[in-house]
């Protein structure tokens, strides 16, 4: 059972390769391009969130918080101090991981969902900041950013942009370096989810009692995974920052937080691809339903709500499901 | 949406109506006009009114013939007030819809979101949103209707002087409007010289009491007006609390209070206010040889008949942005974007609802602080003072 578990994951890994990779044969317009690149990022917070919600059962309401310290550390950095932006992305990681491990150390020595209000409060605390520190995030109206740079050599989604030529290779640059962000996301959250601690989370999330009672140190595995969680958040955010070149303190919102925790809930908690799935049908949605004006969110919400009624694991857990009960079936041979 | 059906099949209705002449004119590839818009979410009340002007405007054109006998196409998304979805909507208007021109951008961040985009890709853009740094410093394709907060400042400033008020006690809400009023308000006042804030109050955007600040401001020694920098329900609970306090120094509200709705929330409070405002609140007090006076009666009537709702202010900023797009594309003679870029960049005397807009090089705005009009309210209502 354990091995065939574990199978299933790796060719989820290679799935999303292909998947990744094989999507520029398909897409040429610099716009999908961009989309998709958004969804990648946004994919990768969302499957740290994952390790939280789905392994060790824990809600954290302020996600989109550490996005967005992670952006904005970035973003004052790179643009008023002249740093670097991968030194500024890991300082800022940094520090979100200390917020986080201070919110989360005490609150996660007790039983029960106190990590979502701990969570929520530090989201909107954070939202505020940003919006009320007009010297240093430009309040509301937002920052730019500049863009992504690896030792002098910048990568930008304008990189190769003629007047009126439509060269591409900048958006395409931007979308390859997102892909193998999200699979190195994937990749590191899988091996997480394989390691003595992902089998400590999971029974923590079986039966934090009977986890306790064989040894498993509860409080410390919650508060480490919800750091990491936190990390992947920070560090997509900053990404995020980067690619879009202007921020506004919407994406600390709590809307945004709420949206992070549908994608996983719609995708399938504990489900490292299901989760990335969630994140493409919610962000290509919007995109798809804009073409019916006032109907998007009725439609947005309806789509929502059925799949919830008739889907409540998640996409990728029921299909997974269904298709191996079909399988069963037809093995049984009693069709 | 049952009342979008009958638009749009009086829309159809008139088309078929014009007849075969229309019928020549639509053989042409129609100009794409694109657009983003908060119409809904937390800016509505800013993009509600201006998509609903561009969807009438746009009507209006085609009926009368179209632009360069050409139709005009209007692209539109909902960018709900957010800035990375702006930035998405506007990638998708230049890279997929291929649009000849934007006229949109309801909100200062959603604006500046999609400005880097637009200036690689080389397309006008035609902002509707309100904060001096869109244009300021000038970017090659963009422009913008609205006057900037800094020159509502200034309009307030100057006549508080022309009165004699030189002592002036300032609150503002902390909200994008009224923190970047409070700072365009202390920097006018610095460059002005001569008139000088002496206090300094904010206010949240939730708050339901402002007593403390307003006591703070009366208490400061010398003050002898206050001013308010503030959005939504803010300024109208100010303004009452002013009245209740019986504070008797003159008080001026800014520009983001400048609606009949506005009057309604203050109520009697709101009498001897002044503000800076844009002539269609009192388009009947205009004097007949104002250049503006026919523009502004006509976008009136025309918006009220047709929406059977009050104009505002921000609807005209619409206007204004798609007549200029018009304008520009009417002399550079195609759709070329450099061409009617270079042509948006010389219009002068451009006679709109917002003002006069004389754009150059260096203003890609092309208003000056006096199209603010100072109004008074005045037994209910609004007069114009100057």
């Amino acid at each position: 059972m354990m091995a065939q578990f574990s199978r299933f994951r790796l060719k989820g890994l290679v799935f999303l390769a292909i998947v990744v990779f094989a999507l520029p044969l398909f897409i040429s317009n610099p716009f999908h391009y961009g989309l998709a690149t958004q969804i990648a990022l946004i994919a990768g917070a969302v499957v740290g969130l994952n390790l939280l919600v789905g392994f060790a059962g824990q809600i954290s309401l302020g996600h989109a918080g550490f996005f967005g310290v992670g952006a904005y550390f970035s973003a004052i950095m790179t643009s008023n101090y002249g740093w670097s932006a991968i030194p500024a992305l890991v300082v800022g990681a940094i520090g979100v991981a200390i917020i986080a491990w201070a919110v989360g150390r005490p609150i996660l020595r007790l039983k029960g969902h106190y990590l979502s209000m701990a969570t929520l409060a530090v989201g909107f605390i954070i939202a505020i900041i940003l919006n009320n520190e007009r010297e240093l995030t430009g309040g509301p109206d937002g920052m730019p950013m500049p863009a992504f740079d690896v030792f002098g050599w910048e990568l930008s989604v304008f990189g190769q942009y003629s007047l009126f030529g439509m060269d591409i290779s900048g958006d395409l640059a931007w979308y390859l370096f997102a892909g193998v962000i999200l699979l190195a996301a994937v990749w590191l959250a899988q091996n997480l989810i394989d390691s003595p601690i992902g089998r400590a989370l999971r029974s923590v999330h079986g039966s934090e009692v009977a986890a306790s009672v064989v040894g498993v140190n509860t409080a410390k595995y919650k508060s480490l995974v919800f750091v990491i969680s936190a990390v992947y958040a920070s560090v997509m955010g900053a990404l995020y920052g980067h690619f879009q070149g202007f921020i506004t303190p919407s994406i600390a919102s709590f809307d945004f937080s709420i949206l992070l925790i549908t994608m996983v809930v719609l995708g399938g908690m504990g489900s490292t691809i299901g989760v990335i799935i969630g994140a493409v049908v919610l962000e290509l949605l919007p995109q798809v339903l804009a073409d019916f004006q006032e109907m998007e969110m009725m439609l947005f919400g309806l789509i929502l709500m059925l799949t919830m009624i008739f889907m409540p694991k998640g996409l990728l857990p029921t299909a997974a499901n269904y298709l191996n009960k079909r399988r069963s079936k037809s093995a049984g041979g009693d069709a | 949406m049952f009342k979008k059906i009958t638009r749009r099949a009086s829309k159809v209705a008139a088309i078929a109506a014009a007849g075969l002449l229309a019928m020549n004119v639509q053989a042409a590839d129609p100009i794409r006009i694109g657009s983003f818009l908060s119409v809904t979410g937390p800016a509505s009340f800013l993009g509600d009114p201006e998509l609903k002007t561009l969807e009438m405007y746009v009507e209006k054109i085609n009926k009368e013939g179209g632009v360069l006998g050409r139709q005009l196409e209007l692209v539109h998304y909902d960018d709900a007030g957010n800035a990375s979805k702006a930035r998405n909507f506007a990638s998708r208007l230049i890279r997929s819809d291929r649009v000849d021109i934007i006229v949109g951008g309801s909100t200062t961040g959603a604006t500046m979101a999609a400005a880097p985009m637009v200036e690689q890709a080389g397309i006008p853009f035609i902002s509707l949103a309100g904060a001096v740094v869109i244009t300021d410093p000038v970017k090659k394709w963009v422009f913008k209707t609205p006057q900037t907060d800094r020159m509502a400042a200034e309009r307030v400033l100057t006549d508080m002087k022309e009165r004699g008020l030189t002592k002036v006690g300032l609150i503002s809400g902390t909200g994008g409007f009224g923190s970047s009023g409070r700072e365009q308000t202390l920097a006018a006042a610095s460059a002005m010289g001569g008139i000088e804030i002496v206090a300094d109050e904010t206010y949240g955007g939730s708050d339901t009491d402002m007593t403390a600040q307003l006591t703070n401001i009366r208490g400061t020694d010398g003050v002898q007006t206050i001013l308010n920098f503030g959005f939504g329900q803010g300024p109208a609970i100010v303004t009452r609390n002013y009245a209740q306090l019986g504070i008797e120094l003159p008080f001026y509200q800014s520009h983001g209070v400048a609606s009949d709705g506005f009057l309604e929330l203050a109520g009697n409070s709101a009498e001897g206010l002044r503000l800076p405002a844009s002539p269609l609140l009192v388009p009947e007090s205009l004097p007949a040889d104002d250049p503006q006076k026919p523009v502004v009666e006509a976008y009136k009537t025309e918006y009220e008949a047709r929406w059977n709702s009050k104009v505002s202010t921000f609807g005209a900023y619409a206007y204004d942005g798609l007549m200029l797009a018009v304008e520009a594309i009417e002399k550079a003679g195609s759709t070329d974007k450099a061409a009617v870029r270079d042509a948006l960049e010389s219009i002068q005397g451009h006679v709109g609802v917002t003002g006069t807009f004389n754009m150059s090089p260096e203003d890609h705005n092309g208003l000056e602080a006096e199209s603010f009009r100072i109004l008074e309210v005045q037994d209910g209502g609004w007069k114009l003072i100057n």
